[in-house]
């Protein structure tokens, strides 16, 4: 029988390699996006863990919702990169310094 | 025997979810997110999800992670420039995620939110996952639903209206020119003999 704190210690897990990941391939965006992916995985993971051991469905009403805004996250995050690489020939977040911000 | 797939299948999550990290081409990235979706929809099956395991398959694997793919093949990337900094980060990044690991790791695993007392809440009755989501859905969160429904239009025409070239290829009617238009730009009269029926 699966217990909550195993179902909740993967998520933190998960959700910590991606913040690694989001140190290490801090140059690629198309690598960074995939972590943004995993993190919301991780967020989801718990959420579908409380809604199975608290017996409510609404957990599961907001991973939908999640993967939503996911979905349409994930869609204008490519057209950008796209649009970038098509102006810049690189998508190096070390050479995206013309706004000199 | 649920434990022991629940185990393999967390094990193949997070193996794959360092793969996706540490992998130098992002194609076999793109692919080990694949992989770790699926064995995150496995986890998720065993925890009687069966409606969003079945969605992340779909939505995730089939349409987001295909989006993911066809960037991944069109753009021309030098892997190298890219990779700079890594060995350099490798230190700090393991340091960030061990300390967060252990820190919401001992939130998590100890006994103070009594976690380990929640039991697994019987799911006999006859009503199935989907329908329970669907009753949720249309009528509690109607409302939330729509928004939902709004933001993928708001995506959908962002991500056209930012990818769509300017170039000559791009098919478009200027109504100022198109107003602007005389008859002898269009309209052109021959002066010809008439011509013989018969020959």
């Amino acid at each position: 029988m699966i217990t909550l704190p195993e179902v909740l210690l993967l998520g933190t897990l998960l959700f910590c390699i991606s913040v690694a990941g989001i140190f290490l391939n801090r140059k690629n965006v198309l690598i960074l996006l995939m972590c943004i992916e995993l993190m919301l995985l991780s967020v989801n993971i718990n959420f579908i863990a409380f809604s199975h051991f608290l017996g409510d469905i609404h957990g599961q009403v907001f991973v939908f919702f999640i993967l939503t805004v996911a979905a349409a996250e994930s869609a204008i995050g490519l057209a950008i990169l796209v649009v970038m690489f098509r102006n810049r020939d690189t998508i190096n977040v070390g050479e995206l310094d013309s706004m000199k911000g | 025997m649920t434990q022991i797939i629940f185990y393999f299948f967390g094990a193949m999550l997070l193996l794959s979810a360092t793969m996706v990290v540490v992998i130098k081409n992002p194609i076999h990235a793109a692919l080990f997110l694949v992989l770790s979706f699926f064995s995150s929809a496995a986890v998720w099956l065993l925890l009687n999800a069966e409606f969003l395991a079945i969605v992340l398959v779909l939505v995730y694997v089939g349409a987001v992670m295909v989006l993911f793919l066809f960037v991944v093949m069109m753009l021309d990337i030098n892997l190298t420039t890219l990779r700079e900094g890594f060995a350099r980060y490798f230190p700090l990044g393991i340091v960030i995620a061990l300390s967060m690991a252990i820190t919401m790791g001992l939130v998590v695993g100890s006994d103070y939110f009594a976690t380990a007392t929640y039991k697994q809440v019987s799911t006999t009755t006859t009503i199935s996952n989907t329908e329970l989501l669907g009753r949720a859905i249309y009528t509690d969160y109607l409302y939330q639903f729509e928004i939902a429904g709004a933001i993928l239009l708001v995506a959908i025409i962002a991500a056209i209206s930012l990818s769509m070239s300017k170039s000559k290829i791009t098919k478009s009617i200027h109504p100022t020119e198109q107003v602007n238009v005389k008859k002898e730009d269009r309209l052109r009269v021959v002066k010809m003999k008439t011509e013989n029926k018969e020959g």
